[in-house]
């Protein structure tokens, strides 16, 4: 899996090149600011990008800005934006075009190695991997129609908004994956959202359905 | 303007100046009494009594005429040096009296303002009711068979038919006295303003001391935050990673006797670590929220509504970034706001309106909620009132029982720097 990285502190830069390399990516790129990242990406065509959110030279969102901009030059470029603080708001920027292949984590999760490499793959894959906290926010403003969930129901459905298959939940919650696919059917009636078969397609609804 | 508003406030302004002549006429025996006491204040004792006691009246009389001229339109801001900590009779008491201009300025004002009130009060009640004669009772009288008698332009009436003539006129008149009666109230409070408002000095002691008061609290709220932050990383993160370095110091003893103990041990450490990030993220977005460094007010605003627990609308309509530090304590003022409707008001929507006027950024956040809300009970409004005073900002609150709650905050400030960042029309 060839990989392009963008990332200002040359610290991180490299632990994640080294992380990524040892986990059988191929860190094609590395750029250290903003405006060098949609080129790296026109050039080397990567299978996914690793940006973080705050970049040179205005050091705000143009890590940010500049995935959103590179999905609108190569469309359905996937994308992973990692940041030290995660705003619902920019998620929802970030899901707005719909496609999949969008990632948006904390970078705390890094630590994490097996879970960190299994997002990249899974955004790579046209996936989608979101961040715990980004959900845990937005499943806590959206009280009212969520009530109606069961407990079980609610836990599948923060797994779900991770970007989660229907085989990782059934092994998170140890039951079978016939059991899960019953409750996210359960899910989208409560929430009257339209059924899908395809996995990505529904977390998106989901997700889109949790930042409306 | 509606007729029915110009035809509300001429007649206001009628009566302001039925008011007004009384008031006046009351000015000239404060004067007199001020003038005696003044001079009896050579009299051991009783003066330093007396002459504090009428300045206290001419100053109610003066205050009143300053409420009056706000009517009107005209603020004056009341000019008098803080009261010194001392007691009616005393000498301190009687120099500050004698050693404030706005005390010889007030009783300057006295007699000219005994005039012009007098004078205008009379222009404005008699024209309309002039008119009103025209319009009324002219034609009355000419029912009755009075005898020799003119109005307005004509002097005297010849026929009946010039009689008839004084209803256009009278209404004419009627309506210019109506319609310049607010005018002529606002005359008299610009001449009040010449002799009660403070002069440049004054404004600038004013000034002065209430730039003292906010810089005080500045300095006491900045030194509170500092330690705040202190704290919390004294007991959050710093402790996090004392621990996980210990932590990662055992499980480097532990390789190579015990593999799977040292494994147990940096899983934790791993574990510890973020929650010692999570710490930092908290301290940090207390200091200032990275949401705000990169997209100002505007996202940040945005981004705050979204993690509301009720529905909310925002509509801006700022020009660019503004200064750092005017964005950072709106930010903290607006999110202090809608903390107060989500906990206190039982709201069901709320709405954020943020604008700048080119001198001033106003915030309105508004709800529909069950009112009530008052700045003198909540510790949080008045948390608001001390961040915005340090940059000469204000609130308002208007918050009947019932709701709807609507706070008004304003800022002057110049919008600086036009956007940094690139506009993603996502937002």
């Amino acid at each position: 899996m060839r990989v392009v990285l963008a990332e200002d502190h040359a610290l991180l830069r490299d632990g994640l090149t080294r992380l990524l390399t040892a986990h059988g990516c191929q860190v094609v790129a590395a750029v250290d600011n903003g405006p060098a990242l949609l080129p790296a990406l026109v050039e080397h065509r990567p299978d996914v990008a690793v940006v973080d959110v705050r970049l040179p030279p205005t050091f705000t969102d143009e890590g940010l800005q500049a995935a959103i901009a590179a999905r609108v030059e190569i469309p359905g470029m996937p994308v992973l934006v990692l940041s030290q603080h995660v705003e619902p708001l920019y998620a929802r920027e970030l899901l707005s075009d719909r496609t999949g292949g969008v990632g948006y984590l904390l970078k705390d999760r890094v630590s994490h190695v097996a879970q960190f490499v299994d997002a990249v793959r899974r955004v790579a894959g046209g996936g989608t991997a979101m961040d715990p906290e980004v959900v845990y926010q937005l499943l806590a403003r959206r009280q009212s129609p969520l009530s109606a969930l069961t407990g079980r129901e609610r836990e599948v459905l923060t797994l779900m908004a991770e970007g989660r298959s229907n085989g990782a939940i059934a092994a998170k919650l140890f039951v079978g994956e016939k059991a899960v696919s019953k409750h996210i059917n359960s899910i989208f009636t409560k929430l009257d959202l339209p059924p899908s078969d395809d996995d990505n397609r529904r977390v998106l609804a989901v997700l889109t359905y949790l930042n409306a | 303007m509606d007729s029915r508003d110009w035809i509300r406030d001429g007649l206001r302004a009628v009566l302001g100046g039925l008011i007004a002549i009384p008031l006046a006429v009351l000015n000239l025996p404060l004067f007199v009494l001020s003038l005696v006491t003044l001079l009896l204040s050579v009299v051991p004792g009783l003066g330093m009594v007396l002459f504090p006691l009428v300045t206290k009246l001419v100053r109610l009389r003066a205050d009143l005429a300053r409420r009056i001229a706000a009517g009107s339109g005209v603020v004056i801001t009341r000019p008098y040096r803080p009261r010194p900590a001392a007691v009616l009779g005393g000498w301190r008491h009687f120099r500050w009296l004698l050693t404030d201009p706005a005390t010889w300025r007030d009783l300057a004002w006295l007699v000219p303002g005994a005039l012009t009130g007098v004078v205008l009060g009379v222009l404005t009640l008699a024209i309309p009711l002039y008119g009103l004669e025209g319009v009324l009772l002219i034609p009355l009288w000419i029912w009755l068979g009075t005898g020799w008698y003119g109005y307005g332009a004509i002097w005297p009436f010849d026929t009946v038919g010039d009689a008839f003539l004084s209803l256009p006129q009278g209404a004419l008149i009627l309506s210019v006295g109506v319609a310049g009666a607010p005018w002529l109230r606002w005359f008299d409070a610009r001449f009040a303003h010449l002799f009660l408002g403070p002069t440049r000095n004054a404004e600038l002691r004013l000034r002065v001391s209430q730039l003292t008061v906010t810089r005080a609290d500045t300095v006491d709220a900045q030194a509170a935050e500092l330690r705040r932050i202190e704290r919390d990383l004294h007991d959050g993160a710093q402790v996090r990673l004392v621990s996980l370095g210990m932590t990662i110091g055992l499980a480097e003893e532990m390789v190579e006797t015990d593999p799977a103990g040292a494994r147990k041990l940096l899983t934790e450490a791993r574990e510890t670590s973020t929650a010692a990030l999570a710490d930092l993220r908290h301290v940090v977005r207390g200091i200032h929220p990275p949401v705000l460094a990169e997209r100002g007010l505007d996202g940040a605003v945005r981004a705050l509504v979204m993690a509301l627990p009720i529905s909310a609308t925002v509509e801006t309509a700022l020009p660019g970034r503004l200064e750092t530090p005017v964005e950072s304590a709106a930010y903290f003022a607006v999110a202090e706001a809608l903390a107060n409707t989500t906990r206190h008001s039982a709201a069901q929507n709320a709405q954020v309106e943020l604008w700048h006027t080119g001198s001033t950024l106003v915030m309105r956040i508004s709800d529909d909620g069950r009112g009530g809300a008052d700045p003198a009970t909540g510790t949080g409004l008045r948390g608001i009132e001390r961040r915005l005073a340090a940059f000469d900002g204000t609130m308002s609150l208007s918050s009947p029982r019932g709701g709807p709650t609507v706070v008004t905050m304003e800022v002057p400030c110049a919008s600086s720097s036009p956007k940094t960042t690139p506009s993603s029309g996502t937002a």
